[in-house]
């Protein structure tokens, strides 16, 4: 047994024993949803059935209902599309980085970080589909043997790759969590009663594809789930540079820059780590899990998000110090009006929100309160989607011919399908909340005596 | 002869192990260990060979490789640049070596895409594991916190019994089976 030392802060709390491990977990599934998260679904379905009528909108209609205009064709889809594929970040870094680092603390927040991650990249994935306009189409993006001659895929272009790296991102993703959950899902299987819900046995007996714990078994699944986290390591840094390719291999100023790959990597486990906070400050109240998610790893995701916010920081103004520096003065101009031009608010709102205010997390008090780390991550995420926005419409909308200089505005329909997949995205996490083992209990057991907090205290007396 | 399947239940896992060392030494054979989670060492004492995981994973990397670069090859070079070669923003497809560099991302992904993948159903293969499989484990308790040690025994089992009483077992249940 691995001994941890004594001033190291307990990652378990309370006299838990193997069993109520079990208990807790598996509660949330097997009792009644309680009212709020009746209205927390009620809410998100709105939203999200909103959206799908916004969506048929724009495909039945096209491109035309939103408020992209020729100077600025690119806008609010693709700064909701890098959003979440930003959000999706934290989960497969919680998972496979700080399992190649051996880091405990992630087992009780990488189940719901990684299913955080899948829903992310599932609502980042509607948006390139809907931009199409004939989204029936979309698998002309993939390089399917064809009856066009010897029309291809354009292999140069960073937006095909993109289609590569979010798939396998995706897919991969998908595979190491499920690869995770079967164990936790042979456990609700035994569990569940063959008299009381027979429907619900054959569910979880049909999820946990017989799994029966032999040790053969688990020295396979440490192996195959080190090695996919391995596999996800570069895979994860690889997709989000990837997307800052879709802009930085353009030649538009304020695009145009070598930076990008690792300056949106920071910025994606950023995002990600504060909507992961976001989701789990709420759930741990909802489903009860405070013994599992406590302070101590709200803590370390702060620290997190606090490195990162200030290396994104560094980032802008390298930016800006490259601008000036590069001489040249179309690149000099676009810097100049994302800061001080008609969109200056938006720059105020990002620079505010991701470089000074997580800066309070210097400050213990702060980093180690619910509240506090609540409202920042709320900030953060803001300040993220505000990101985007800056990089991608303020560089577009005073391009190379001052006759076309131009304003963007979103319409109704822009909003509707932005508010639509929150709604989605927040439909699946509740669902996944009130269904799924929400906490890896299998890889939680390896660690309770070690980190759980009565254990602590009597391996010390 | 009649054989005996014992089914030996512990309530904690380093017990379980030694246990498993104490069996091991006295050359008496475990059938199986089950348990909730996995246990650090376990494999080694019950003497197993490391898993090859790892490796059909290398193996399943170099086919996606080996696919990236002839789908790439296939269609950029040989395809595309045969009927149009273009040189757009420095990236020429004339020749596979001069368009590499705007092939590595793809290149990557078919790599981690196929050894993920490929690695991930090998490993359901090899456990046997499929939506509708029925679970083999002999107790439910041991996916929630109890390990059970399965052993088969022909002839007198009440050293065997002994043994497992006396290393930590909490209870002990049987099962005949009959003769082949």
């Amino acid at each position: 047994m691995h001994k941890e030392s004594e001033i190291r802060d307990p990652l378990i709390l309370g006299n838990k024993t193997y069993h109520d491990i079990t208990r807790d977990i598996a509660r949330p599934v097997e009792g009644k949803a309680n009212k709020y998260w009746w209205i927390l679904f009620g809410l998100s379905l709105v939203l999200f059935l909103w959206g799908i009528g916004c969506i048929a909108y724009t495909i039945g209609t096209g491109i035309g209902v939103w408020g992209l205009n020729k100077t600025v064709n690119w806008a609010w889809d693709i700064t909701n599309f890098v959003w979440w594929i930003g959000i999706g970040h934290a989960g497969t870094l919680i998972s496979a980085v700080l399992l190649l680092f051996r880091q405990k603390w992630r087992m009780g927040i990488n189940r719901s970080a990684e299913a955080m991650t899948i829903f992310g990249v599932v609502q980042a994935g509607l948006f390139p589909l809907i931009h199409m306009g004939r989204p029936w189409l979309a698998y002309w993006v993939f390089p399917i043997p064809n009856a066009f001659g010897s029309l291809w895929q354009n292999f140069n272009s960073p937006l095909l790759w993109d289609v590569f790296a979010i798939s396998t991102y995706l897919t991969v993703s998908t595979v190491f969590w499920y690869i995770g959950l079967i164990p936790d899902f042979a456990m609700i299987r035994d569990r569940m009663s063959k008299t009381i819900s027979p429907m619900k046995k054959k569910l979880y007996t049909l999820l946990a594809f017989g799994w029966s714990g032999r040790a053969k078994h688990w020295q396979r699944f440490e192996e195959v789930s080190l090695v996919l986290a391995g596999l996800a390591t570069p895979l994860v840094f690889s997709v989000h540079s990837i997307v800052s390719m879709d802009f930085a291999t353009s030649v538009i100023p304020g695009w145009h820059t070598t930076i990008f790959p690792p300056y949106f990597v920071l910025g994606a486990l950023f995002s990600g780590f504060a909507m992961v906070e976001t989701l789990l400050i709420i759930m741990r109240k909802v489903v009860n899990m405070e013994a599992y998610i406590t302070i101590k790893h709200i803590e370390y995701m702060n620290i997190i998000i606090l490195f990162t916010g200030s290396m994104v920081g560094t980032a802008y103004i390298t930016e800006l110090f490259m601008a000036w520096y590069s001489g040249v003065e179309f690149e000099q101009y676009a810097f100049l009006n994302r800061a001080t031009g008609p969109y200056w608010w938006a720059y105020v709102s990002m620079m505010s929100c991701n470089v000074i205010i997580p800066q309070l997390y210097w400050f213990k008090k702060i980093r180690t309160s619910f509240i506090a780390t609540f409202i920042l991550s709320i900030f953060v995420n803001i300040g993220m989607w505000f990101e985007r926005f800056v990089i991608i419409v303020t560089s577009l909308h005073r391009d190379f011919l001052p006759s076309a200089w131009t304003m963007f505005s979103p319409t109704f329909v822009d909003i509707g399908i932005f508010l639509g997949t929150i709604g989605f995205f927040f439909v699946l996490f509740l669902l996944y909340s009130r269904t799924f083992p929400v906490v890896a209990q299998a890889e939680l057991k390896t660690i309770l005596k070690s980190s759980g907090s009565e254990y602590k205290t009597r391996n010390h007396e | 002869m009649n054989k005996k399947i014992l089914y030996a239940i512990f309530d904690d896992e380093e017990i379980l192990l030694e246990s498993v060392k104490e069996l091991r030494s006295k050359e008496i054979e475990i059938q199986e260990v089950y348990s909730p989670f996995p246990i650090h060492g376990l494999d080694h004492a019950l003497g197993f060979k490391e898993t090859r995981m790892a490796i059909t994973a290398f193996i399943y990397g170099c086919l996606g490789l080996t696919f990236g670069g002839l789908l790439l090859y296939y269609i950029m070079i040989s395809g595309i640049g045969k009927s149009w070669p273009m040189n757009i923003g420095g990236k020429p497809n004339f020749t596979f070596y001069q368009n590499i560099p705007s092939f590595v991302p793809i290149l990557f992904e078919c790599t981690v895409l196929f050894a993920g993948h490929l690695m991930s159903l090998t490993y359901l293969f090899r456990n046997k594991l499929y939506p509708g499989a029925s679970t083999k484990s002999p107790d439910p308790r041991t996916t929630d916190d109890k390990f059970l040690m399965e052993l088969v025994v022909q002839g007198s089992d009440l050293e065997v019994k002994q043994l497992l009483k006396s290393t930590g077992a909490s209870e002990i249940n049987e099962k005949e089976i009959e003769d082949e």
